[in-house]
């Protein structure tokens, strides 16, 4: 009877909720955004149906992504406190069962793409597929403490593939966006792995406090906040964006400096609660969206 | 026989109820694309003509 089988005769099937879980739906909600501002900021007009479909279809892109970064970093999850209690590595879920899902939702969001939009933004959503499991996930960032610097381009490229999913063509400005996110990678994780530094110890990921150190990461952040708020502003001298844009990227990008500043030239001691580390990490999240939804804004009601 | 004692009994309801809301969450799902296909459809027929 069926009350006396137990899990290794009949598994529970899997709760929908740890598979949505598996799709990191915060990550998610980052990536629907600057993907859809890409689109909005692309010139001309995009049938409303289409261009949610083609969202739609990066965001499924995104989850996949996700889910098969989970599958392959279950072992690497349950020893971080931040991530044990994920869906796998909590054991709520079969690595199988992850596996299929991500593969099958990989597969179903290039479709849905090709299906709605073009074969250009097709293959962009491929590539940052593939670059995010197999060239960040598997091969950089269990393997070198630049991982986050290279790995950042698999999280640039959502407002480049909707400016092509509208256009069908590659344009300076969302290249520029492309890049505005890719140096926003660095400081953030790396401020973010300064407060969660034991946990990547823990896991053996050599991320960049645990192998070079605090000081000399702390000096990187304030560098690449530097390189990332001229790269912020970037689009307004070289006229792709106008006034709009451009004073929030100034005003933006100088209180994310003065935050990097603040993190890069101090030193910490025992039991330190890390609150200019945790500052500039919740900031810097806020700075993208504002950025971004600046972009739009400046695109479609410039001053 | 003896039971594993590290396995956990088998619950019987938690197994139908996962299995319900997965269907129901499905079913939603399959009809959702189905009408979104659709629009996509008409949508390029009108970008189209």
């Amino acid at each position: 009877m069926a009350q006396s089988l137990t899990h290794d005769e009949t598994a529970l099937p899997a709760d929908w909720r740890d598979l949505f879980a598996l799709t990191k739906p915060r990550v998610m909600s980052l990536v629907v955004f600057t993907a859809l501002c890409g689109l909005l900021a692309a010139p001309g007009s995009v049938h409303p149906v289409l261009a949610f479909s083609s969202i739609l279809a990066i965001a499924l892109g995104a989850g996949a992504s996700g889910a098969l970064n989970q599958w392959y970093e279950a072992g690497i999850d349950a020893k971080m406190k931040r991530t044990a209690g994920r869906p796998l590595p909590a054991g709520r879920l079969d690595p199988q069962t992850a596996l299929q899902f991500g593969v099958g939702l990989a597969a179903f969001s290039l479709f849905l793409m090709l299906f709605a939009s073009n074969w250009q933004a097709t293959l962009m959503l491929l590539a940052s597929i593939l670059f995010y499991v197999f060239v960040y996930t598997m091969w950089l960032k269990p393997r070198t403490p630049q991982n986050i610097v290279i790995g950042g381009a698999a999280g640039a490229f959502p407002p480049l593939i909707g400016w092509v999913a509208a256009t069908g063509s590659i344009a300076p400005l969302p290249v520029l966006l492309f890049l505005l996110i890719f140096l926003w990678t660095p400081p953030h994780f790396w401020a973010l792995a300064l407060f969660v530094r034991s946990d990547y110890a823990a896991a053996g990921i050599p991320m960049m406090p645990v192998v070079a150190g605090e000081k000399s990461t702390r000096r990187q952040i304030l560098f690449y906040a530097v390189i990332m708020a001229i790269g912020a502003v970037a689009p307004w001298p070289l006229g792709y964006t106008g006034a709009l844009y451009g004073w929030t990227a100034v005003v933006l990008s100088a209180i994310f400096v003065l935050l990097s500043i603040q993190v890069g030239t101090r030193t910490t001691g025992e039991g330190d609660l890390m609150q200019p580390e945790k500052r500039l990490f919740a900031f810097s999240i806020a700075y993208l969206f504002i950025l971004f939804g600046a972009v739009v804004v400046d695109h479609w009601w410039p001053l | 026989m003896t039971e594993d004692p590290t396995q956990e009994p088998f619950d019987e309801a938690e197994y139908r109820r996962r299995q319900r809301s997965r269907a129901n969450l499905m079913a939603w799902m399959l009809g959702g694309l189905a009408i979104l296909f659709f629009l996509i459809t008409i949508a390029k027929m009108q970008i189209f003509a």
